[in-house]
């Protein structure tokens, strides 16, 4: 009982993070009717926002005065903070421990720069091209900016650590009346699950009850009609390609105290994020995230041991074996639209 | 369908345009013939350094080719020489391979086998490489070590730790200096039970590959050989990045030792999923609860930052061996400073069996007085040396294995820099980690007869 | 003649002579030049061109024609590499049989892979094909380990049994005894030429694999699947079961793909199971659209494109840059390295990305169409027919978008 508790909490924390990015994939399908491939390369850049925010809370220069020797015998100057020196050593620290939440603020901004610019600088001359041309394009941009990531940042994994508050992990065993140690989950884990549930019902709330989100949805289900009614919906579409890239972006920032952020990441992420769209159904939000969580929680059990001894090697392909058989059973998906990408 | 005539009609332009560009006279001679693959014939000599320049290895890839590069200096008798002062054979007189000034082609592995072979193929015929090191990896290293057999080039692998490379997948042609699985494990065995008792219960979460496996075999026979218990190896996927629902139920499992037998990446997040879960300030069954990870990457490690605190791992080499224990690793200081000054931070132990690599082939085509593969392979083939850093070597003539001390680390709990993650624990000698040739963890597979191809 | 019209055995026979012309054609620098890293014309970069230009002719038949996008054909290419290794390990090293035999196990898996994935169209028919290669990739790495020797990779080895060899047999893949191996090394002044048997067994096949894709494009059964593409709804309409096409093209490509893997695996005697990830699958997918999807030449351009930018400019060090730019003073030389620097070597991927963006925005009907524009300045006439070409393009392009 307790290790079914345990990978169902699993199975929500990483459904988030598919959810999360699935839900931007969904966004940018039903409004643009773009497949764009370099949505993982997006998740990757909010990843390295929290890196570059670190980066530059640690900007230094070398201390007057050499204190010791360094591994040839030269002398050493100790790096001296900037923000330590600005700031005062306290509040300095408290920055660089609080870098990754800070990152947050940071990343909005340019998540929605890239993705305005990413929209009106390439993919709105693709808008009527094949989709065979739009996965070309954005695949070469995906490319491109993990080259760009891995020149300026190398390739190697880049520690990104979570505030020292969330660092622990929670016993929730004891709270259910288990034994201790029976349930014990990661504060930060739990931090990023509520993170995307608040995201993700932001977006929602932002189409369902803003005039801007009824135009947007209208807009997906018709653009003709709604530009005909005289609605500017490009303008519209452009916004949420933003905040789609800014959803992408986030939830970048808040994964990379989970796994230490490297430039290939996104491309880890954008198999499976297609796949959870598809199993989704195209065009449908609500599908995206309810296949998210569905193939997070899937994915976990079957890495237990106890079903991993029926069925060897299930954790290896039982993302592909959920798709294959929701896709037979159903043909659009969870709940995908009729027409969607469908030729 | 009128459309695809006329497209077709494009083409046939586009061909003939290109065809009209590109003709070339085609008067031809006959090739010359000589005894072995890629025999140099001016006064140069070509090897190839075959390295992940792209994927999740490329730092470590680009460590090798620092440390290629230095060699190749050295050789030529540029700097300061390096290991070169320090080796105990003196046939290296700093003037290129017998006379014959050393160049280079490198290459990309990108980890994959097909594309390791692709780019090794094309550094032999189309560079004229006489020999091919580098790789960061055993499926790559086992792949291009065939190809070299079949090529008939020498093959001095690079960072490969899987039993395979010398075992069932052992060539001819092919030499390993770098530590395997075994190694590791008999290496660890005694200072893990000196450090945590011999009372102790394992849960092993595996890389579900060969080198995974053999790892995780080579440590549940030394563990358990020591009194351990092994009470589950669970096998992850390759390609999971989130090791969250493996970590899991470790800590209710009953047992007190969390072994990773993971590399890479994989091993930076499942070590960093681990010390998220709270693994490491646990107790159970009145022990803390500690964690192994039998092969550390210094260079991995740096990804995982300061989770590696307190965990125990094994490596080839760490540049802190001299000063720390002594003149038997001499060499370690001399590499140290010239790799140091180069490029301003230590070498990995990666670039330290590249280097080495490179100047035992180097040495031993002097001794043997030819560039001839058969002639290296004999040269190599039981030789004993000393003076590159890891104290007293022999290369095995059975299976072309390095057999040399093996350093136990330990993951510092307070860096100073980001270079000097671990701390030396103890140095296990040559002795304690060497098997007989036949051990049934290397059996399979045959050396077979040198080739020295066309 | 070879039952093509004119145009269509001009079309072959130019490609016939470039194919084998082209350990000629692809060294045009000389060996001690600097340039020579520019030289294509080595065995196993050119018998890679080939194969992957089979496997993208083979792609290019189901996707070019039909505009179904399968994700998943590297999984094809990876069971014929597997299988051709088991003929060799077990039957005899004569490339016959192993070619065969890939062939035929690359067509029993699509048949069955097709037959479930072409009950969904669209990116779900995508996706299906996309999770079959997926799943097959794993297993073959890890559980499947006995069969495929997992991360090492399934290779030849001395104890191997080979019944059909006797005890003096090559050890080598070979044709009834010519070793695959096995070249002719011409030198003409300071060029040399490669010519190997490996490369012209592959180019032959390439060429009859060429003639029949030709013989497909041109056939009735060719154009009941451009109908399908065009609009596979009126299809059904009319009564006509569309799926049987479908599922022959599919199968069609898949033995393609086979003979591509059995190829790769008869060149050089290994396979590996990142032959099947979805990556390689991904990369048949842009040779085709970046050569130009629908075109005949297209795919086997393309395929060349990919695979010289992978195996030439990674090679690229900084090393070959100073030895290019020694020439000029040492200022300009260092500013010229570091300019270039980030591009080649172990750049080359951000290269190959900006030019997949730079073809795919410029030249929406890929390399084919940048050579057409090239001819079309050269030849004055041919404006008329472009302007024709340019509206089928376009047509082209509005039935895919739909």
């Amino acid at each position: 009982m307790d290790a079914i508790l345990l990978q169902l909490l699993n199975g929500l924390d990483k459904g988030s993070a598919y959810a999360l990015i699935a839900l931007g994939l969904t966004l940018i399908f039903g409004t643009l009717g773009v497949v764009n491939f370099a949505h993982g390369a997006l998740f990757m850049i909010g990843a390295f926002c929290a890196v570059t925010l670190s980066k530059i809370f640690t900007l230094s220069h070398k201390a007057a005065e050499p204190s010791g020797t360094d591994f040839l015998g030269n002398p050493k100057f100790e790096d001296v903070l900037y923000i330590k020196e600005w700031f005062g050593d306290a509040a300095g620290a408290w920055l660089l421990d609080w870098s990754v939440p800070l990152s947050i603020l940071f990343a909005i901004p340019i998540m929605l720069a890239i993705g305005f610019i990413m929209e009106r600088g390439l993919i709105k001359h693709f808008y009527k091209r094949p989709h065979a041309d739009q996965i070309l394009v954005t695949f070469g941009l995906a490319i491109v900016l993990q080259e760009v990531i891995k020149y300026f940042y190398g390739a190697n994994p880049i520690p990104t650590a979570a505030p020292e508050a969330f660092r622990g992990s929670f016993d929730f065993g004891v709270l259910l009346g288990f034994d201790p140690n029976a349930i014990i989950y990661p504060y930060w884990r739990l931090i990023y699950f509520a993170f995307s549930a608040l995201i993700i019902g932001g977006v929602f709330a932002f189409l369902q009850f803003t005039t801007f989100g009824m135009v947007v949805r209208a807009g997906m289900a018709d653009r003709e009609t709604v530009g005909l009614l005289g609605i500017n919906i490009d303008k519209r579409f452009t916004i949420m390609f933003g905040i789609a890239a800014a959803v992408a972006g986030l939830a970048g920032v808040m994964y990379a105290p989970i796994n230490s952020p490297n430039y290939h990441m996104g491309m880890d992420f954008l198999v499976l994020s297609f796949v959870v769209v598809v199993v989704g159904g195209m065009g449908s939000l609500p599908g995206a995230v309810l296949a998210g969580f569905l193939l997070g929680i899937l994915e976990s059990f079957a890495s237990m041991n106890e079903v991993k001894d029926i069925l060897p090697g299930i954790d290896q392909i039982i993302i592909y074996v959920v798709a294959i058989i929701i896709l037979l059973t159903r043909p659009r998906g969870l709940m995908g639209r009729k027409g969607v990408m469908e030729e | 369908m009128s459309f695809s005539n006329l497209t077709r009609r494009g083409v046939i332009k586009t061909g003939a345009v290109a065809g009209a560009g590109l003709a070339l006279p085609t008067y031809l001679s006959a090739a010359a013939h000589s005894g072995f693959t890629n025999a140099p014939t001016g006064d140069t000599v070509t090897l190839g350094f075959n390295v992940p320049q792209s994927g999740p290895y490329a730092d470590e890839g680009a460590d090798e080719l620092r440390a290629f590069e230095l060699a190749v200096e050295h050789l030529n008798g540029q700097g300061d020489g390096g290991m070169l002062s320090t080796f105990s054979s003196k046939a290296l007189e700093g003037n290129g391979i017998m006379g014959k000034k050393v160049q280079f082609v490198t290459g990309d592995t990108q980890t994959k086998s097909d594309a390791a072979r692709a780019s090794a193929q094309s550094m032999i015929q189309k560079d004229g490489a006489i020999m091919i090191s580098g790789g960061s990896s055993s499926g790559v290293a086992v792949a291009v070590q065939g190809l070299c057999q079949e090529a008939g080039v020498i093959f001095m692998a690079g960072l490969t730790h899987s039993n395979d490379t010398t075992g069932k997948d052992k060539k001819a042609n092919g030499f390993r200096h770098f530590f395997n699985a075994y190694m590791s494990a008999a290496a660890l065995a005694p200072v893990l039970k000196n450090l945590y008792g011999d009372d102790r219960k394992v849960y092993s979460l595996t890389a579900d590959y060969t080198w995974g496996w053999t790892q995780q075999e080579s440590i549940q026979a030394a563990t358990e050989a020591m009194g351990w218990e092994t009470i589950n190896d669970v096998r992850t996927p390759l390609a999971a990045t989130d090791f969250s629902s493996y970590i899991a139920p470790v800590l209710n499992s009953g047992a007190d030792v969390l072994v990773l037998n993971h590399y890479g990446g994989n091993m930076v997040n499942s070590l960093t999923n681990a010390v998220q879960f709270g693994l490491r300030d646990k107790q159970v069954n009145g022990k803390n609860f500690e964690i192994v990870v039998p092969l550390y990457s210094e260079l991995m490690a740096r990804g995982a930052g300061k989770n590696i605190a307190g965990i125990v791992g094994s490596q080839n080499w760490d540049w802190k061996l001299e000063n720390e224990k002594g003149d038997r690793y001499k060499g370690t200081n001399a590499f140290v400073k010239s790799f140091g000054e180069k490029y301003g931070f230590p070498p990995s132990q990666a670039a330290q069996t590249c280097y080495a690599q490179t100047l035992l082939y180097a040495d031993a085509v002097a001794r043997a007085q030819s560039f001839n593969p058969c002639a290296v392979v004999e040269a190599l083939e039981g030789y004993e040396f000393d003076g590159l850093g890891n104290g007293p070597t022999l290369y095995r003539a059975g299976d072309h294995q390095c057999f040399k001390d093996v350093v136990v680390v330990r993951g510092k709990e307070n860096p100073e820099n980001e270079f000097d993650l671990v701390e030396i624990v103890e140095v296990t000698p040559a002795e304690q980690v060497t098997y007989p040739v036949d051990h049934p963890m290397f059996a399979g597979g045959e050396l077979g007869d040198c080739n020295p191809g066309a | 003649m070879l039952s093509l019209n004119k145009k269509d055995f001009g079309l072959l026979l130019v490609v016939a002579i470039l194919t084998l012309a082209a350990p000629i054609i692809l060294n045009p620098f000389p060996a001690n030049s600097g340039m020579a890293q520019f030289n294509a014309g080595y065995p196993d970069l050119m018998q890679r061109f080939v194969i992957f230009g089979i496997f993208a002719i083979g792609f290019n038949i189901l996707f070019g024609l039909t505009g179904y996008l399968s994700f998943g054909h590297a999984a094809f290419l990876g069971v014929g590499s597997y299988s051709a290794v088991w003929m060799m390990k077990l039957l005899s090293m004569n490339v016959i049989p192993a070619i065969l035999l890939s062939v035929i196990v690359a067509g029993l898996f699509s048949v069955v892979i097709g037959y479930i994935s072409l009950r969904r169209s669209g990116i779900y028919f995508s996706i299906l094909t996309l999770a079959f290669a997926q799943m097959s990739f794993n297993l073959a790495y890890s559980v499947l380990t006995p069969i495929t020797n997992g991360e090492t990779g399934l290779q030849i080895s001395l104890n191997d049994p080979r019944i059909l060899d006797g005890a003096n047999a090559p050890s080598y893949p070979n044709l009834f005894g010519a070793q695959m191996n096995s070249a002719a090394t011409v030198e003409f002044g300071s060029w040399i030429f490669t010519f190997s048997v490996g490369y012209y067994l592959c180019a032959v096949i390439m060429l009859a694999a060429f003639y029949i894709s030709i013989r497909v494009f041109r056939s009735p059964f060719g154009m009941m699947l451009r109908a399908v593409k065009s609009n596979q709804q009126r299809m059904n309409y009319t009564g006509l079961n569309t799926k049987p096409y479908t599922l022959a093209a599919f199968v069609i490509s898949g033995m393609y793909a086979g003979l591509a893997g059995g190829l790769l695996a008869s060149m050089d005697p290994l396979a590996g199971a990142e032959r099947m990830q979805w990556t390689a699958s991904g990369e048949v997918v842009l040779m085709t659209i970046l050569g130009g999807a629908g075109t005949l030449l297209g795919p086997v351009l393309g395929a060349g494109f990919i695979k010289y930018f992978e195996n030439i400019f990674s090679k690229i060090n900084d090393n070959v840059l100073h030895g290019w730019f020694s020439f000029m003073p040492d200022g300009f030389e260092n500013f010229l390295v570091t300019v270039i620097h980030p591009f080649v070597g172990k750049g080359w991927n951000l290269t190959l990305g900006l030019l997949f963006m730079l073809v795919v925005i410029f030249l929406p009907g890929g390399l084919v169409e940048g050579g057409q524009r090239f001819g079309r300045v050269f030849r004055r006439k041919d404006r008329n027919a472009g302007s024709v070409e340019a509206d089928a393009a376009k047509q082209r392009n509005q039935t895919a978008a739909e």
